[in-house]
C-alpha cells in the first residue's frame, strides 16, 4: 500500500510498512517521510548540531543503574510508542524504556555512566520527538500517591462492607430465638473482626485530617465522621460484651465506603486539573539551549543571565528578551502584539521572550534576565489578578461549615436529653447519640458535589472541553456577561486563502513551494490546495520567502518587496506573490476568518440571557466590523493588557459576573481577573494555563455548552443538597427518639446515597442542547 | 447451622483473593497509563525482526 503524498499527514494511522521518520505514518519505500511538512518538521526538530545535555537530571539507584524521566511531545499512537521503546531497547546497556502516554513522559534506565543519558536522549530526538526537562518539580507524584491510598482504602472498605452486609442481613432477618444466642454472638464477633481492622485502615484519611484540623483549633467535616465511626465501633464492642442486640459495624464501614468514593472522585477531579496545569507550566517555564565552553547545555529559563549566548531552534520559543547575533529567521510575534504576520529577524534584531522562532535556527545574546522580560511582567500582573479571584468559597465548603456544628449540637443534645431528661442509663443515652451521628453523617452530602462534577466534566470532555478547576462550573453558572477577545477567539487567528484571480497551474506551483515552509501564509496556501504536489528543491530565504527550481524554471514565492511588482498601495500584510523566471505571476491574498459558528454562538448566548462584549487590542474599525457581523453591541478596542484587566475589574465592581474568553498573552491577566475563563486549545500556553476551561476544535459552541452544563450541574448540586437535607429532617427525629435500629440506619444511608447519585445522572440524560 | 462453619470462611476467602489481586495490580502500577495501554494492545509482541514478519504476511520462514 502506497500512501499518497498528503494523506499520510495524519499521525495515528498505524501501519508497519515503512514509517515516516517524523510522525510514524506509512509512506512510500523511497522516502523516509510521509509528507514534505513532516520532513521540514523533522529537520527543524533535529537540527541542533550538538547533543543537548539532559543527563544531569538522571538519578542513580543502589544497583548503579541510572534513571532519567523526561517530558516528551508528539506521541500520537502505538507506533510512536513502539518506535521509541524499540530504538532505546536496542542499546544493550538500556535496562528499561517506557513511554507513558497519559502523562506524556519517557522513563529510561541504563547501566554505565551518567553521561550516557545524553546519547539516549539524542537518539529519541533523532526520531523526531521533542524532549524537555521536567525541571518544574511538580507535586503530581504525591497527589497520585494520595489517590492510590484512597483507592486501596475503597477496595478494603468495599470488601468489608460487602461481607458485613452478608452477616448483617442474617442478623436483621431473624430473631435471637430463631438463630440461637451462640450463632448471634458468632456473627457479632465475626463482624467486629472484619470491621475493626477495616476502620483502622480505611478511616485513616479522615482521622488524619480530623486530628490535623483539631490541632489547629478548627473543625471540618472529617471531625463528625471520625467521631461517628469511632464511637460506633466502641459502642458496638461494648454491646457485644454486654450481650446486647444491636451492633453498628456495618453502618460504620458502609459510611466509610461511601465517603471514600466521594473523596476519591473529588481528589481525581482536582488531580486532573493540577496535572494539566503543571504540564502546561513545565512547558512554559521550559529550558533554553545555552552555549557553555563550546558545549550546548540545557538550562532552566530562570537561570539565564544577561550576556549568555543561546541557540533557538526553528519551532522553539525565544527563552528571554535577547538580540539575534547569528542567522536569520521569521519570528512569530503574535504572543506580544497579536499580529498574525511574523517579523523577519536577522543579526541585530531584538526578539522577545515567548515569541516563536519559525523558519531557521538562530543564535542570540540574552539582554535581560528572564524575570525582567516582557513576558514575566504580564505573568506577574496575572498572579496579582489571580489572588483577587481566589476568594471564592465553594458551595460544598459553605454547606460543610454549616453542617458540622449542627450535627455536633444534635449529638450532644440527644445524649443530654436522654440522660438528664429521660433519666436513661448513660450507655443507652450514648447509643442514641451515636446513632444520630451515624445517620446524619454526610454520605449524601459528601457525594452530592463530586458525583455531579465528575459526570459534568466527563460530559464536557466528550465534546473536547477540558475542565481545569473543580469549582469552575459553579462560577461559570453564575456568569451574566461574556467578554470575547477578537483575534484567535472569535476569529480562527490563522490566515486563510481568499479566492483570487490566480490560475490552477499557479496554485499548484505555489502550493508545492509552500508545503516546504512553516510560515503561516505558506501553511494556509498549502492547506488550501488538494491536488498533487510538484517535486521541487526548495530553499527558504528567511524573512523573504521561498525559492526553487522546478522543471528548469526559477520560481519564487514571497513578499511583494522581494518578488512582487513595483509599487502598489494595497494592504501588503496578508499576501504572497508567485514569481516565475523574474516576472510576477500571481497574487494570493489571505484573511483571518471568523469561526464558523461565531454568530450562532453569540445569538445563543443572548437567548440564554447573557450580555456579550468584545475586548480587543486590535484597531477600533476592525473590532467594530466583527462586532457588527456578530450582533455584539459593545466593543472596546485598542486596549493594552493592563486596560483589559482593569476593564474586567470595573465590570466586576458593577456587580456583574464575567466570563472571559481569550487566547493571547495580552488576554492572560484578564482571564485571571474574570470570574470564569475559557481558552481555545490553539491559545498560547500561558492563556491555557490561566483559563478554567480549555476547549478544542475550530468551533465556539463549547462556550454555550459549558455554560449550559455548568448551570445544569449547579442546579443538580443544589437539588442534591436539598435531598440530603430532606433526608436528615426525616431521619434525625427518628434517631433522637431512639427508633433507629442498625437496619434502618443502613437502609437510610445507602438509600440517600443512591438517590443523590441517581439524581446526578440526570445530567447525562438532558445534556443535549 | 454447621454449614456456616465452612461457608463463611469460603465466602470471606474468595472476597479476600479478589481484594489481594486488586491491591497487587495497583502495586504493580498497572493503572498508571490507561491511555497507553489502550494503544499498546495494537502492538505485536516484541519480536527479533518485527518489520520482516509483517511483510511476510503469514508465510512463516520465507526468505
Amino acid at each position: 500500500m502506497e500512501a499518497t503524498a498528503l494523506s499520510g499527514k495524519q499521525a495515528g494511522s498505524c501501519s508497519k510498512i515503512i514509517n515516516c521518520k517524523h510522525c510514524g505514518s506509512p509512506c512510500s519505500a523511497d522516502n523516509s517521510f510521509c509528507s514534505p511538512s513532516c520532513k521540514a518538521a523533522h529537520l527543524a526538530d533535529s537540527d541542533t548540531s550538538a547533543p543537548i545535555l539532559f543527563s544531569p537530571a538522571a538519578t542513580a539507584d543502589e544497583k548503579g543503574e541510572f534513571q532519567l524521566e523526561l517530558g516528551i511531545e508528539g506521541i500520537h499512537c502505538a507506533s510512536c510508542i513502539r518506535l521509541i521503546e524499540n530504538a532505546l531497547a536496542e542499546n544493550p546497556d538500556v535496562t528499561a524504556a517506557r513511554v507513558n502516554m497519559s502523562t506524556e513522559r519517557l522513563t529510561v534506565a541504563w547501566r554505565g555512566t551518567q553521561a550516557r543519558g545524553d546519547a539516549l536522549a539524542h537518539q529519541v530526538q533523532q526520531l523526531g520527538y521533542r524532549l524537555y526537562d521536567l525541571n518544574v518539580k511538580n507535586d503530581a507524584s504525591t497527589a497520585s500517591d494520595a489517590e492510590k491510598e484512597l483507592i486501596r482504602a475503597i477496595a478494603v472498605a468495599g470488601f468489608a462492607a460487602g461481607n458485613l452486609m452478608l452477616l448483617s442481613v442474617g442478623l436483621w432477618t431473624s430473631t435471637a430465638e430463631a438463630m440461637g444466642m451462640a450463632t448471634r454472638e458468632l456473627f457479632h464477633w465475626l463482624s467486629a473482626l472484619i470491621a475493626l481492622p477495616t476502620v483502622i485502615f480505611a478511616g485513616r484519611p479522615f482521622f488524619r485530617s480530623a486530628i490535623a484540623v483539631l490541632k489547629s483549633g478548627h473543625t471540618n467535616m472529617d471531625v463528625p465522621i471520625s467521631l461517628a465511626v469511632t464511637l460506633a465501633c466502641v459502642m458496638s464492642i461494648s454491646e457485644i460484651i454486654r450481650g446486647g442486640e444491636h451492633v453498628y459495624f456495618d453502618s460504620a464501614v458502609m459510611l466509610l465506603f461511601f465517603l471514600l468514593i466521594g473523596r476519591y472522585l473529588d481528589a481525581r477531579a482536582k488531580g486532573k486539573a493540577r496535572q494539566s496545569a503543571s504540564r502546561l507550566l513545565s512547558k512554559l517555564a521550559g529550558t533554553a539551549t545555552v552555549f557553555e565552553n563550546g558545549n550546548l547545555v540545557q538550562r532552566p529559563v530562570k537561570d539565564l543571565a544577561a550576556g549568555m549566548r543561546v541557540l533557538i531552534a526553528a519551532g522553539e520559543n525565544v527563552p528571554a528578551d535577547s538580540t539575534v547575533c547569528k542567522g536569520a529567521s521569521d519570528i512569530d510575534m503574535s504572543l506580544i502584539n497579536g499580529e498574525t504576520m511574523p517579523l523577519s529577524a536577522s543579526s541585530g534584531t531584538p526578539v522577545f521572550a515567548g515569541t516563536l522562532n519559525l523558519t531557521a535556527p538562530i543564535e542570540a545574546i540574552v539582554d535581560k534576565v528572564s524575570n525582567k522580560s516582557l513576558l514575566s511582567e504580564i505573568v506577574r500582573m496575572m498572579e496579582v489578578a489571580e489572588q483577587g479571584a481566589a476568594k471564592y468559597v465553594r458551595l460544598a465548603d459553605r454547606a460543610a461549615a454549616l453542617y458540622t456544628p449542627v450535627v455536633h449540637a444534635f449529638g450532644a443534645l440527644t445524649f443530654l436529653g436522654w440522660w438528664v431528661l429521660m433519666q436513661a442509663p448513660w450507655q443507652v443515652s450514648l447509643l442514641h447519640s451515636v446513632t444520630v451521628l451515624i445517620i446524619t453523617c454526610p454520605c449524601a452530602l459528601g457525594l452530592a458535589v463530586p458525583v455531579v462534577q465528575v459526570l459534568a466534566s466527563g460530559e464536557l470532555l466528550k465534546s473536547g472541553i477540558l475542565l481545569k478547576s473543580g469549582d469552575a462550573l459553579e462560577r461559570l453558572s453564575k456568569v451574566d456577561t461574556v467578554v470575547f477577545d477578537k483575534t484567535g477567539t472569535l476569529t480562527l487567528g490563522t490566515p486563510e486563502l481568499v479566492k483570487g484571480t490566480y490560475s490552477e497551474d499557479h496554485m499548484q506551483m505555489a502550493a508545492s513551494l509552500a508545503s516546504h515552509s512553516r510560515h503561516p501564509l505558506s501553511k494556509a496556501l498549502a492547506a488550501a490546495f488538494s491536488g498533487t504536489l510538484l517535486d521541487a528543491e526548495v530553499e527558504e530565504v528567511p524573512g523573504k520567502g521561498l525559492s526553487a527550481t522546478v522543471a528548469g524554471l526559477t520560481v519564487q514565492l514571497g513578499s511583494r518587496i522581494w518578488c512582487g511588482p513595483e509599487g502598489g498601495t494595497e494592504d501588503t500584510d496578508l499576501e504572497l506573490w508567485l514569481n516565475m523566471e523574474g516576472t510576477p505571476a500571481a497574487r494570493f491574498t489571505f484573511a483571518d476568518t471568523l469561526r464558523i459558528d461565531a454568530a450562532d454562538t453569540v445569538r445563543k448566548l443572548h437567548q440564554m440571557g447573557l450580555d456579550t462584549r468584545i475586548l480587543s487590542g486590535d484597531r477600533q474599525a476592525t473590532a467594530k466590523r466583527v462586532a457588527d457581523t456578530l450582533g455584539i453591541s459593545e466593543t472596546i478596542a485598542e486596549v493594552s493588557p493592563t486596560e483589559k484587566c482593569a476593564y474586567l475589574n470595573a465590570l466586576k465592581a458593577e456587580g456583574k459576573h464575567v466570563l472571559m474568553v481569550g487566547d493571547g498573552l495580552n488576554d492572560a491577566p484578564a482571564l485571571a481577573a474574570a470570574d470564569a475563563s475559557m481558552s481555545p486549545s490553539s491559545a498560547i500556553d500561558i492563556a491555557q494555563n490561566t483559563a478554567d476551561i480549555v476547549f478544542q476544535g475550530d468551533k465556539l459552541t463549547p462556550v454555550v455548552q459549558s455554560i449550559y452544563i455548568a448551570r445544569r450541574s449547579t442546579k443538580l448540586v443544589r437539588q442534591n443538597f436539598g435531598l440530603a437535607v430532606a433526608y436528615n429532617i426525616v431521619a434525625i427525629p427518628l434517631a433522637v427518639a431512639g427508633f433507629v435500629t442498625p437496619l434502618i440506619a443502613a437502609a437510610a444511608m445507602s438509600g440517600s446515597s443512591l438517590i443523590v447519585i441517581l439524581n446526578a445522572f440526570r445530567l447525562k440524560k438532558r445534556a443535549k442542547i | 447451622m454447621d454449614v456456616l462453619l465452612y461457608l463463611i470462611p469460603i465466602a470471606l476467602g474468595l472476597g479476600a483473593i479478589g481484594l489481594v489481586g486488586f491491591l497487587w495490580t495497583m502495586k504493580n502500577n498497572q493503572y498508571d497509563d490507561m491511555e497507553g495501554a489502550a494503544h499498546r494492545i495494537l502492538l505485536d509482541d516484541e519480536d527479533e525482526e518485527p518489520t520482516v514478519k509483517e511483510n511476510e504476511d503469514g508465510k512463516k520462514g520465507g526468505s
